[in-house]
């Protein structure tokens, strides 16, 4: 029995929407192509939902018990000209990073 | 030449540091054009550290890697060096810092060469998802190197360097070593630092080597491998002496085989390899048992789950403000954003953010990417319930030789599911290593997988070396 009702593919709405979270702009071809590719893709991962998780806890990391906290120590960092040194759109006085107008137009 | 051969050499004076580099830009040269493993080639950094080693040769003769020529995987950073990892968005990236990793590579008296071809952001099985240029393999140029690390295998398959650094995500060491005929490790998550590797799948990333032999992977990762302030994940635990681990006494050694699993799906001459070198290893004296990894066969949809959701997040910072590209002639900060990410990303990125965006995303957060993290808990239960019975895992590495260029490029699925065998070490954080085990009747390289108990290199290395010394593969070249 599935634990969840799954969606047979991906709308041409959704593949929109979710690229709107993830800040991209798609071609129209590219949203026909993915909505395809990610129903076929999801299809496939479905068979997850048959496993019993009953209790089971999740996996966030794979470090669990290698690793312990190290102490919180400042030390040095890039120079703003060394920071700024791959930037576009630089401000080299400001140590800024200079981006499109934000607020009104 | 093997690291070992060229360390002895550089040594004992038989040879200079800048005789090995010139040598070895001179087989580049010849062999590069027909492969294309590299992005970048350091020529003129490379020379200059070498005489440099040659000049202040008292302070280098006894460095484990002195004069050793190095490829870097082009998604680690170097500092002054074009790191792109083979993506449009950081095709102008110059790095202000070195990866951990390369320090200590360059401490121990490496020589780096230039940068590696990969998938874009380390993300597929073939390097034909560079935004660049396909790789070929070594073997027959018409087929993949297998991926993401295809570079950094064909580079040492076809003798351009004795060892090179990939990182792996869900097998981009070990599936490109396997289809290039050479040794690839991907070490336990935690023992080498990830400082400096461009991000994929955080809980999942780890950089390791590829090489000739089993000994000179196990003296690459004894550089390498160390506790990092840099990286929050990299263990204190202390680093073995893997190189004296490599006794050749295998005797009474458990190696678990998953008949099960690997008695699907895979390909017959592979097959037939995979058997083969479980008699080599019993007829040294180890005792093959038969295991269950009962969720192993949900691996490849759980890895592909966690993986494009990690993904999603981490490429989040490529907008365009502070590194990389961005796209002209926008009026808003948005379509900054939008436009930049259009351009910069290549095709299986996009559909690798968008399948991790969705996962993530209200309403299917517990559907998917719970449910695929709790799964990753009963893989993790698997192997741990193994290795109270076995002391290594066996697998093919790949369930395919290399394929054609072009072969699977349109059905990502079909990609994805040549993973299966290698990306649960990933899931469950395991070390693990693919050392070549045969040929096909083409010719085309195949590779035994063996994986480890956490942090435990040195009996996959003991085991890996073991069969290559028997069995001999490692020495067949491709005709060039």
């Amino acid at each position: 029995m599935l634990a969840f009702a799954m969606p047979a593919g991906i709308t041409r709405e959704e593949v929109v929407a979710i690229a709107a979270l993830a800040e991209l702009d798609l071609e129209p071809a590219e949203v026909e192509r993915l909505g395809r590719e990610l129903g076929d893709i999801l299809a496939y991962a479905e068979q997850v939902q048959r496993v019993d998780t009953t209790g089971v806890p999740p996996t966030t990391g794979a470090a669990a018990g290698l690793v312990g906290d190290r102490a919180d120590r400042l030390g040095p960092s890039l120079a703003p000209s060394v920071a700024l040194a791959n930037a576009p759109e630089p401000f080299l006085d400001g140590g800024l990073f200079k981006v499109p107008r934000v607020i009104g137009s | 030449m093997t690291i070992r051969d060229i360390r002895d050499a550089v040594r004992s004076r038989a040879r200079s540091a800048s005789d090995v580099c010139r040598e070895t830009f001179e087989r580049l040269e010849r062999t590069e054009p027909s492969i294309g493993a590299f992005n970048t080639v350091t020529r003129e950094q490379a020379v200059a550290r070498a005489a440099d080693i040659d000049r202040h040769f008292d302070r280098w003769r006894n460095a484990p890697l002195v004069g050793v020529p190095i490829a870097i995987k082009d998604n680690l950073c170097t500092r002054g060096v074009r790191t792109t990892a083979s993506s449009r968005i950081l095709e102008a990236f110059v790095p202000p810092y070195d990866a951990t990793v390369v320090t200590r590579l360059e401490s121990a008296g490496a020589v780096i060469i230039g940068k590696t071809n990969c998938d874009e952001f380390a993300m597929g099985s073939s390097t034909e998802n560079s935004a660049f240029a396909p790789t070929h393999n070594p073997w027959a140029l018409d087929r993949t190197p297998g991926g993401s690390s295809g570079g950094s295998a064909a580079a040492v398959a076809a003798g351009m360097a004795p060892v090179a650094l990939g990182s792996d995500t869900g097998g981009s060491i070990r599936q490109p070593a396997a289809m290039c005929g050479v040794v690839g490790l991907k070490p336990t998550y935690g023992r080498v630092s990830r400082y400096g590797l461009i991000a994929f799948g955080s809980s999942l990333d780890q950089v390791g080597p590829l090489t000739r032999t089993v000994y000179d992977a196990a003296l690459t990762l004894g550089v390498i491998a160390g506790a990092d302030p840099a990286d929050a994940t990299s263990t204190p635990e202390p680093v073995a002496d893997y190189v004296a681990a490599l006794s050749g006494d295998i005797r009474g050694t458990r190696v678990g085989v998953p008949r099960a699993l690997v008695e699907q799906g895979v390909d017959h001459e592979v097959s037939d390899a995979f058997v083969q070198s479980l008699n080599v290893l019993a007829s040294r004296g180890a005792t093959l048992v038969d295991i269950d990894l009962p969720h192993a066969k949900y691996a490849t949809p759980v890895y592909y789950l966690v993986a494009t959701a990690e993904a999603s997040s981490n490429l989040a910072r490529y907008d365009g403000v502070r590194y990389g590209y961005r796209a002209p002639g926008v009026k808003d900060l948005r379509s900054m954003y939008t436009r930049s990410r259009e351009h910069g990303f290549g095709a299986e990125v996009k559909r690798r953010i968008i399948l991790g965006t969705y996962v993530l995303s209200s309403g299917y957060y517990d559907a998917y990417y719970l449910k695929a993290q709790q799964v990753r808990t009963l893989i993790l239960r698997d192997y741990h319930h193994a290795f109270e019975r076995v002391d290594v895992v066996a697998m093919p590495t790949s369930p395919t030789p290399a394929f054609r260029l072009g072969e699977r490029v349109d059905d990502p699925l079909q990609m994805y599911l040549g993973d299966v065998f290698t990306v649960s070490a990933n899931l469950a954080g395991l070390p693990a290593i693919s050392v070549p085990c045969g040929l096909t009747g083409g010719r085309l390289p195949i590779g035994l997988q063996l994986t480890g108990r956490r942090l435990d290199e040195v009996t996959i290395l003991r085991v890996a070396d073991a069969y290559e010394q028997e069995a001999g593969w490692w020495k067949e070249r491709p005709a060039l």
